[in-house]
């Protein structure tokens, strides 16, 4: 609420410039165009449009669960409402099918649509105006040659006065810069590129740097780790609560295949992330790889070491604690927990052993919880680790019970505060849908896609 | 055989009073035979090696009727239609007979529940007992009551005379009143006249099953029993090297730990206490392994390079043929699971010197033999009695739970063992279906007819059944281990790798070879419907391929190159009910089409399905199937259907999504996760299966004839909604999209 | 310990941690529920504590402690079968059967929660339960078969209570 008080009072100042204002705000609608023949564009053009959309993660917003490619629909939570992914299919209608390519890069760009409407930032293009005008078009060409669904997106739920899309313009006053990427002369090509796929079409920042009370990404705290539909994304600089430090090898091995030995198996949102990055190009991935990598600085000796003496432990089967003992959170990870993350069974497909994983260290227990409540699901016919949802069997002490005990025996971190609440909270929230199953985990699948397979 | 019959009379001793004269029988019997001239024509069905009515049926002096049959219940509805056929042909209520199914001191043997042999075997043996059975009983009651056969009429398991006179099947029987060897022809029905056979008849192990009935070998619960686990090594190559097993005798409840050259078990009073030692023996087990399964990504060029014994089963290929239009392909399909939802299990005791053992296991009898063997006990010692256990389709881990518990309880005398295997232990370690590849060309003339047709097929055995100890698991893990019989093919007409690779459609010229591959990297063995799955993927999917040069309608091309009428009128029967003309193809949606008559001589079954394909993501779901069966004389019109419906979605998952995953020396598909299948997400909105019925043919195998044919119409329609073919199995949506790209 | 099963109370003499799965089964002599991965992946193990469907095989019994435990033996018996029993054996959706029982508890779950469950909502909430047999058509339809079972058997007591 203070948020929206704040908001409100900003509000309130740029109505007094109005006239002004209202100049800067209103945007001319771009006259519609009959939707272009999709044989007309160039095949590699759609090829490169189709690995930019799937690094760019489109689908994820874009896509209701269980719904159309592209269709739209996903309802997003943000702190002043809900809004609702529209149709990108090139239904002329309900979807983008009437826009040309001039709308699609002003959207992009600008962040307003065919009909002049301002858009609300939960759609990234303070990340994609910084795309450059052959990946638009490679974009633009792959969305035009999607199959057209005719859908149309739910009514926001947004308040007075913030439904007044006008009034973003005075957002983006103030914390939109229009790119494009500008590159650092002082960093390698690589660096370069994997900051201009980081900062632009991977929107990375979107939900690893936390936002302020506007809604906006804090220039302060780049990759400080921030929130994604009820999870943690976690801290990518310095402030990584990873206990393995990430460096470019283990952020290029995860990204492309969806998990790595000494971190575990993306999940929660990420997870639909690494399953859109199968088909990025390896030489992008690793160039986010070596970007990102770049964010945290390099890894002081003192913790380097510290790591390889968890990922030692991690693999000495003498290290599992005996069965049988004190607390209730002790019994319950051992008839519940044990069988998957202190067998021999290897990852990806076995359960990550916790010493190793960042959940038990996070600065909250939110994606923990996650996990525990919701569990992994199965991937539809593929290979994908499966971890069952405790929801139903567990109580909110239980779990809290659980929690505290995996905290205090897997990290080095002070107990969470009102875990009970915590669990309630998440209960609560009740967003089994956003631990999304693992598509791109399957190494032989992996083989597949690179052509190595049968 | 011998014993089993032995056994049999020993129990019917001290049965009824009057002996009929074997005269009045055999005349009775042989009214239907046109003369006594011609040599006997053999025995139907699975009386030609059992020939003794009462192998099958006995009935005691009080009325009570029990029937025999050395099928097993595997969750296809064996005892239901069995019981059906019975009733039908006593002339009793269903509900009044009492059924013994595969148990080696009672039922005859019958080899193995498999193949879809039940109701072409035992089916027909009961059925032809039993009218043979009403014979008897209504010659000796004409009799008795001093009137001819031909005025008494038999119901509700009573002869009845046309005054109102009634006497009942209990009165009529006398000791060994049937054993008597049966006559080639019996007295039948005639089906007109059915009230049991033919209706759809709730299967009678049903209720028990939805109610927590005790219904499963796994809920068997002796006196004093214990239980036991094993620890399977970590792959087929590995041995034990050193085990340390102080730590987990300490554990409670454990009673004994059992090691015998790689075979490793534990055995403690409660099962949770035996599953926890298991854990703590198997960290302590320290295993040597090498390397020695081949590399998965390069699977069918590994299949295809193993030395081979090359035969012809069909060669009549035509010389100088002139071909308008020539194409081929080539198929290829991984190593399948069977993935039964419960892991396998058995309870064996040892008791005065015998072995007893309650398995779900396919053969009784060969299972006996086989674990006789490795206890080197004469079989005789050894008593295998068929419990249901979870579905089976082929050879699983039944046979090997068996010997885990008989190996562990001969060492625990007087106390029944229960031995269930772990997940893990299902996937790695049950015999999967061999990975297999296929080639096809052939050749259409100027009318776009088939021409010319040559076909190859590679494959492994489809049976490593217990022939011998050396085909159980405990026993090749022992230190004194007994080895892997050699393989063998399945001779045709049935055929293993080779089963249904003889199309049945008209061919002018034609060539099939079976390279049949003895070097099994793997472990492999039957998986329902054997090769005929593969073959019938095959040929059917390129039976499309060929319709498609020809520039015809698939359907209209495969009946151009049918005889068989029987065969045409599944095809026709599931097109039109598909609404094959009139589909409307949409982008995204095709529709498929493929039959075939398992084994070219079970039953027949012919599918349409339609499929959808996402094409942002390769994902093609199965939304409707219609398929059309012709199984002979049906039974259990609801039976078949359920077996169908079985067939279809099963198949749908194998073809899919499944393959087994391996690394160089292990098995790495150990549980769902790493070995996917169908699940409700991905449920078709329907499928629907039609039967045409044959009063009075013989019963056509009907279990597994779905496999093949929906497993080409699926791939069928994911050609027709992409464009785009795909020979190699599974079909996963990483597959398609990469194939239909962008 | 004490558990509460189907309506009964019963003192158990077992490890606390020991899953739900084997007190139910060698304890208490209940077939119902079946280990079928004991990973949470299959459903085969589904029994029902206080009205949600869980997995009995990752249930240690420590935590169900005073809540209300129901298998599938708690909804009816052979000779007494309550709705999705009933409407399984009208359907005749099984063929191993092995499965059979947990799907029936998680559609119980579901149908208490939801009496009017569509199409999808039923399909979503059994998709933790594996078939191998491919009864999944039939499987569907007596739930459907239940649930309309469970309606007229609420409206025919609506209708006598005076």
């Amino acid at each position: 609420m203070t948020a929206f008080r704040t908001l409100a009072a900003i509000i309130g100042l740029c109505l007094v410039t109005a006239i002004g204002f209202v100049a800067i705000a209103w945007r001319s609608p771009i006259a519609p165009v009959p939707p272009p023949n999709t044989a007309s564009f160039d095949r590699e053009l759609l090829r490169r449009g189709a690995q930019l959309a799937a690094a760019g993660d489109c689908n994820a917003c874009h896509t209701a669960p269980g719904g159309r490619a592209f269709a739209g629909g996903r309802a997003l939570p943000t702190p002043f409402g809900t809004i609702y992914s529209t149709n990108i299919t090139p239904d002329p209608d309900t979807g983008i099918g009437q826009w040309p390519e001039e709308a699609f890069r002003r959207a992009l760009a600008e962040g307003v649509d065919r009909e002049g409407r301002q858009l609300y930032p939960a759609f990234p293009y303070d990340h994609f105006t910084l795309l450059t005008q052959e990946d638009v078009s490679a974009l633009y060409a792959f969305f035009m040659t999607r199959e057209m669904v005719t859908a149309t997106a739910p009514e926001n739920e947004i308040s007075f006065p913030l439904n007044v899309r006008m009034l973003l313009a005075g957002w983006k006053l103030f914390f939109f810069r229009q790119g494009p990427y500008q590159p650092d002369a002082a960093q390698s090509a690589e660096w370069n590129r994997g900051a201009y796929l980081s900062e632009g079409l991977a929107h990375c920042g979107a939900c690893h740097t936390p936002r302020n009370r506007l809604g906006a990404e804090k220039a302060s705290e780049r990759y400080g780790g921030g929130e994604i539909e009820g999870w943690n994304a976690y801290a990518l600089n310095e402030a990584s609560p990873a206990p393995v430090p990430w460096d470019t090898e283990s952020l290029r091995l995860y990204l492309k295949n969806g998990w790595h030995d000494a971190h575990g198996v993306a999940r929660g949102p990420m997870a639909a992330v690494v399953d859109n990055l199968a088909t990025t190009p390896d030489a992008d991935i690793k160039a986010i790889a070596t970007y990102v990598a770049s964010i945290a600085g390099p890894v002081s000796a003192e913790r380097q070491q510290a790591a390889e003496a968890l990922v030692a432990a991690a693999r000495n089967p003498a290290g599992k604690s005996a069965s049988g003992t004190e607390t209730s959170g002790e019994h319950i990870f051992h008839a519940t927990c044990a069988g998957c993350h202190e067998s021999e069974r290897p990852l990806p497909f076995g359960g990550v052993n916790l010493i190793l994983s960042t959940g038990p260290s996070g600065p909250n227990p939110h994606n923990i919880l996650n996990v525990v409540l919701w569990g992994l699901p199965p991937a539809d016919g593929a290979r994908s680790p499966i971890m069952p949802g405790f929801a139903a069997s567990l109580s909110d002490q239980q779990i809290a019970a659980l929690l505290s005990y995996v905290r205090a025996r897997f990290s080095d971190k002070p107990a969470w505060p009102d875990l009970e609440k915590k669990v309630r909270e998440a209960r609560n929230a009740g967003r089994p849908d956003t631990v999304y199953p693992a598509h791109g985990i399957d190494p032989a699948e992996a083989m597949l896609n690179r052509g190595e397979g049968p | 055989m011998t014993s089993a019959l032995v056994t049999r009379r020993s129990v019917l001793a001290g049965t009824g009073a009057l002996v009929v004269s074997f005269s009045s029988i055999s005349r009775a019997l042989t009214q239907t035979l046109d003369t006594g001239q011609r040599e006997k024509p053999p025995l139907p069905g699975s009386l030609k090696e059992n020939p003794f009515l009462d192998s099958w049926i006995r009935i005691e002096a009080d009325g009570r009727i029990t029937i025999f049959t050395g099928k097993a219940e595997l969750g296809q509805g064996i005892k239901t239609a069995l019981l059906q056929v019975a009733a039908e042909q006593l002339d009793v209520p269903l509900a009044s007979l009492k059924l013994i199914t595969a148990d080696t001191s009672q039922t005859a043997n019958e080899g193995f529940t498999a193949g879809s042999h039940s109701m072409q075997d035992s089916g027909t043996a009961i059925l032809h007992a039993a009218a043979q059975a009403r014979a008897i009983l209504v010659v000796e009651a004409a009799k008795r009551l001093g009137v001819t056969e031909e005025t008494l009429k038999t119901k509700s398991g009573a002869v009845i005379a046309a005054d109102g006179r009634k006497l009942g099947y209990g009165e009529l029987v006398s000791e060994n009143f049937l054993h008597l060897e049966a006559q080639p022809q019996s007295p039948l029905k005639d089906p007109a006249s059915f009230t049991v056979m033919g209706k759809s008849t709730p299967r009678v192990d049903i209720p028990a099953k939805v109610t927590g009935g005790a219904a499963y070998v796994q809920d068997m619960r002796l006196p004093g029993m214990v239980h036991a686990r094993v620890v399977r090594p970590p792959s087929y190559s590995a041995s034990l090297t050193n085990v340390d097993t102080a730590g987990a005798e300490k554990l409670p409840g454990v009673i004994k730990i059992l090691r015998d050259g790689n075979f490793l078990a534990v055995v403690a009073e409660r099962e949770f206490q035996a599953i926890k030692a298991m854990r703590a023996l198997s960290a302590a087990a320290q295993w040597a392994q090498k390397p020695s399964l081949p590399k998965q990504s390069e699977l069918p060029a590994t299949v295809m390079a193993l030395p081979s014994q090359d035969t012809a089963i069909i060669d009549r290929r035509q010389e100088g043929i002139v071909a308008a239009k020539k194409l081929e392909a080539t198929c290829t399909r991984p190593y399948q699971a069977h993935g039964s939802i419960g892991p396998s299990c058995a309870v064996a005791v040892w008791n005065e010197e015998s072995m007893t053992i309650w398995t779900h296991t396919q053969g009784v009898y060969p299972d006996r033999q086989a674990i006789a063997q490795m206890l080197r006990l004469p079989p005789e010692k050894v008593r295998c009695i068929h419990v249901e256990g979870s579905g089976c389709y082929g050879h699983n881990g039944a046979d090997d739970a068996a010997a885990d518990a008989a190996l562990i309880a001969r060492s625990l005398p007087g106390r029944p063992v229960r031995v269930q295997w772990m997940r893990e232990q299902e996937h790695a370690w049950e015999p999967f279906g061999p990975a297999m590849v296929t080639k096809v060309s052939a050749a259409l003339d100027e009318a776009g007819d088939i021409a010319d047709w040559d076909y190859a097929v590679w494959s492994n055995t489809h049976s490593t059944r217990p022939g011998g100890a050396g085909s159980l698991l405990a026993a090749q893990h022992m230190a004194e281990p007994f080895a892997l019989p050699a393989p063998k093919p399945i001779p045709q007409p049935e055929g293993g790798g080779d089963r249904n690779a003889i199309p049945l459609y008209h061919l002018p010229s034609a060539r099939v070879m079976h390279h049949f591959l003895p070097a099994m990297p793997v472990r492999v063995s039957a998986l329902r419907s054997l090769g005929a799955y593969m073959n019938v993927f095959s040929i059917e999917s390129f039976m499309d391929e060929l319709a498609e040069a020809a520039g015809r309608d698939p359907v209209e091309f495969r009946l151009k190159h049918l005889d068989d009428v029987r065969a045409r009128d599944v095809v026709m029967l599931a097109s039109e009910r598909f609404g094959w003309d009139s589909f409307q193809r949409r982008l995204g949606r095709g529709c498929g089409f493929a039959f075939a008559r398992y084994k070219n001589l079970a039953a027949y079954c012919a599918i349409a399905a339609e499929v959808e394909v996402e094409r942002e993501t390769g994902r093609a779901r199965l939304v409707r199937a219609v398929a059309a069966v012709d199984s002979g004389q049906t039974v259990n019109p609801d039976g078949v259907i359920n077996q169908v419906e079985g067939a279809i979605l099963q198949s749908a998952s194998w073809t899919l999504y499944e393959s087994v995953g391996f690394d160089d020396t292990r098995i790495t598909s150990i549980d769902w996760s790493t070995y996917p299948i169908l699940r409700f997400d991905a449920v078709p909105a329907s499928v629907d299966v039609h039967i045409i019925d044959r009063p009075g043919q013989p019963f056509l195998g009907t279990g597994e004839t779905g496999q093949g044919p929906a497993a080409a119409a699926i791939a069928n329609a994911v050609a027709n909604a992409t464009g785009k073919r795909f020979r190699d199995l599974p079909l996963t949506r990483q597959r398609i999209k990469n194939v239909i790209g962008v | 310990m004490k558990l509460k099963v189907n309506g009964s109370e019963y003192e158990i003499d077992a490890d606390p941690d020991t899953p739900l799965l084997y007190v139910l089964r060698n304890d208490l002599a209940l077939n119902g529920a079946k280990f079928g991965c004991g990973l949470g992946q299959c459903g085969a193990c589904t029994v029902m504590v206080d009205g949600k469907a869980i997995f009995s095989c990752l249930t240690p019994m420590l935590v169900v402690e005073g809540k209300e435990i129901t298998t599938v033996e708690g909804l009816g018996s052979i000779d007494n079968p309550g709705p999705l029993q009933r409407a399984f054996i009208e359907e005749q959706a099984a063929q191993c059967g092995y499965c059979i029982a947990g799907m029936i508890m998680r559609a119980q779950a579901l149908l208490q929660k939801n009496p009017d469950a569509s199409d999808a909502e039923v399909r979503a909430a059994l998709e933790p339960n594996l078939c191998r047999c491919g009864t999944h058509m039939r499987i569907l339809r007596a739930v459907r078969r239940a649930a309309d079972l469970m309606r007229t058997a609420a409206h025919g007591s609506e209708r006598r209570a005076p």
